[in-house]
């Protein structure tokens, strides 16, 4: 009944026929719910991951306030606080954007605006995006020999080179691929009619760069280093290898270049460091120190996606 | 030379038509272009082959074809933009007044800057109406209020009254046509010689194509300009002479004849343009 030439029938009750009913779709459905079951896989791991840091940690937020944010490290579980860990990780984001903007978005724009497309263009490129998937703890080490063994006379001569300097550098390697990428990704969304556009009025290629291409990416550029930012925030394995983890900050005024070349302690490696201890009072801490991280990571990615959604371009 | 693809019954018994063939002569102090056995390659891709022709000062010029032809091709190498192409190159010279574009130390920039071009799709920078008009004078080294220059080429370019009260809203608010007719004015902007057009009015209504042909009329007086378009109708309404080109087994794009607009249209030289003009191919 049902044949492809059906639609020769067309009598009322024929197509009324034709066109009702519901046809049992199995292995669609089927599908569906496998799709279903991991979404729901996907957010029960979260959820439980959420629910589980809560239960253990908010009650270090509500007994202490935000006294556990300043807080210095202590080896008195009721008296220690993330200060340190915060300033730590906030000295290292300020190094990583300093270093690694500059660097990573000259960078792209020189891949994407003035390097013709050849074979070695395109190894570089290709190159950069598995540079971007190599483990961190990889960028530890090449951040262990380089700044910490190799350029200790700069980086930290009182601290063997594992001071926040190194940590900073080393940082800045780890997200300089995600930068490049990124920014290289929001340069080339300006469309080639607004290069053409420019050039056809006699710009050079600097004034094209300066006056277009570069502000109008802008806004995918900033979005796309502040989720490297992020990326660095959390980042831990390679501060274990160049002594991010073991070291505590010393307390005390010190100057720009002593607080560079001195001892720090970042968030995430304050966390490492309690999960360590054997004490019960810590595990509370380390929850406490992962809501903390966690809500942190939650606002920079916030703001990231505010801004894209606020400057996004339609061509 | 003859090309085989012109060897139908017709011309295979009177092969002097190839000579008549795209033999427009104008006075030397009327031609801006003159190209000589112009070949545009992508890479190892031939594009466009040996095409020798002129383009008449003050006049409109169309270069009518099928797609794929080589049309854009031709006419973007008229002012170097087809040098931002990786891989693209030409063979053959392009005379410009008499000069080599593409000698040792031209500089394209500056022949842009007198050789304006339109885009296909409207272009406008994301800025104000003002911001695009004034960029290029700006980049031009003119300093200064450039109020009267933006008036002015808006003016000209038919544009003026619909934004006059508006002028600091961006340009990519506008509706097509008059994006398309904002491109124009930023082009003229930089006061070019020649306004190069490639296929201005392909995504606009038949209103806004009518207006912007209308413009083109009246811009042809203090400006050389070459239009490429697909629209038959549009080069036979719109220009003065016409360039046809079509392509061969190799997709290499060739010049089949140019002529006076109206001879072109209705005593075609080749039986190719005739086929394409009246709808039997392309």
């Amino acid at each position: 009944m049902a044949s492809i030439g059906s639609a020769a029938t067309t009598s009322a009750e024929a197509v009324r026929r034709g066109i009702s009913g519901r046809r049992m779709d199995v292995a669609g459905r089927l599908f569906e719910g496998v799709l279903l079951l991991s979404l729901l896989i996907s957010l029960a791991v979260l959820v439980t991951l959420l629910a589980d840091v809560t239960g253990r940690g908010m009650g270090v937020f509500v007994e202490r306030g935000l006294g556990f944010v300043t807080a210095p490290l202590s080896s008195d579980p009721g008296r220690a606080g993330i200060g340190q860990g915060v300033f730590g990780s906030l000295m290292l984001m300020l190094i990583v954007a300093v270093v690694a903007f500059p660097v990573g978005i000259g960078a792209a724009i020189y891949l994407e605006e003035y390097a013709r497309d050849t074979r070695a263009t395109r190894f570089f490129t290709a190159n950069i995006r598995n540079l971007a998937g190599v483990p961190s703890i990889v960028y530890g080490l090449l951040g262990l020999a380089v700044f910490v063994i190799a350029l200790r006379s700069l980086t930290g001569p009182q601290v063997v080179g594992r001071s926040i300097l190194s940590g900073g550098l080393t940082l800045a390697i780890v997200v300089l691929p995600i930068v490049i990428i990124t920014a290289s990704e929001a340069l080339r969304a300006v469309p080639r009619g607004i290069r053409e556009a420019a050039f056809g009025v006699g710009a050079t290629r600097w004034q094209v760069v300066r006056s277009h291409v570069v502000p109008y990416a802008a806004p995918g550029i900033l979005t796309g280093t502040i989720l490297a930012m992020a990326r660095a925030f959390g980042e831990t394995a390679p501060l274990i290898m160049v002594g991010g983890a073991v070291s505590f900050l010393s307390t005390g005024d010190r100057g720009v270049l002593e607080t560079l070349q001195g001892k720090y302690t970042t968030l995430p490696t304050s966390i490492y460091q309690w999960v360590q201890e054997p004490r019960r009072e810590f595990v509370e801490l380390t929850a406490a120190g992962i809501i903390a991280l966690l809500v942190t990571i939650l606002l920079v990615n916030g703001l990231a996606i505010i801004l894209r959604n606020r400057f996004a371009r339609r061509w | 030379m003859i090309r085989p693809h012109d060897l139908d019954e017709r011309q295979g018994a009177a092969p002097a038509a190839e000579v008549a063939l795209g033999a427009v002569e104008f006075d030397d102090d009327e031609v801006v272009f003159e190209l000589e056995s112009l070949s545009c390659y992508y890479g190892a891709f031939r594009a466009v082959r040996d095409i020798s022709l002129k383009v008449p000062k003050n006049r409109i010029t169309a270069i009518i074809g099928p797609s794929g032809c080589g049309k854009s091709t031709l006419l973007r190498s008229f002012n170097r933009m087809n040098d931002l192409v990786d891989g693209a190159r030409i063979d053959g010279r392009i005379l410009y007044h008499g000069v080599d574009l593409y000698a040792d130390g031209v500089d394209p920039v500056e022949v842009r800057r007198r050789i304006g071009m339109v885009f296909q799709k409207p272009n406008p920078f994301p800025k104000s109406i003002y911001e695009n008009v004034a960029f290029g004078p700006r980049v031009a080294g003119v300093r200064g209020n450039l109020d009267g220059l933006v008036e002015e080429s808006l003016r000209r370019a038919a544009l003026w009254d619909e934004v006059k009260d508006k002028l600091k809203s961006p340009g990519t608010a506008l509706s097509g046509g008059q994006q398309q007719r904002l491109c124009i004015a930023r082009a003229i902007a930089v006061e070019p010689d020649v306004i190069l057009m490639d296929e201005p009015c392909s995504s606009l209504d038949p209103i806004a194509t009518l207006r912007i042909e209308e413009l083109m009329h009246e811009l042809k007086e203090n400006y050389t300009i070459v239009i490429v378009t697909h629209n038959m109708q549009q080069a036979a309404r719109a220009s003065d002479y016409t360039a046809f080109l079509t392509m061969a087994e190799d997709r290499a794009g060739y010049l089949v004849e140019m002529s006076d607009t109206d001879q072109l249209f209705t005593r075609p030289a080749s039986s190719l343009t005739e086929d394409y003009i009246t709808g039997r191919f392309g």
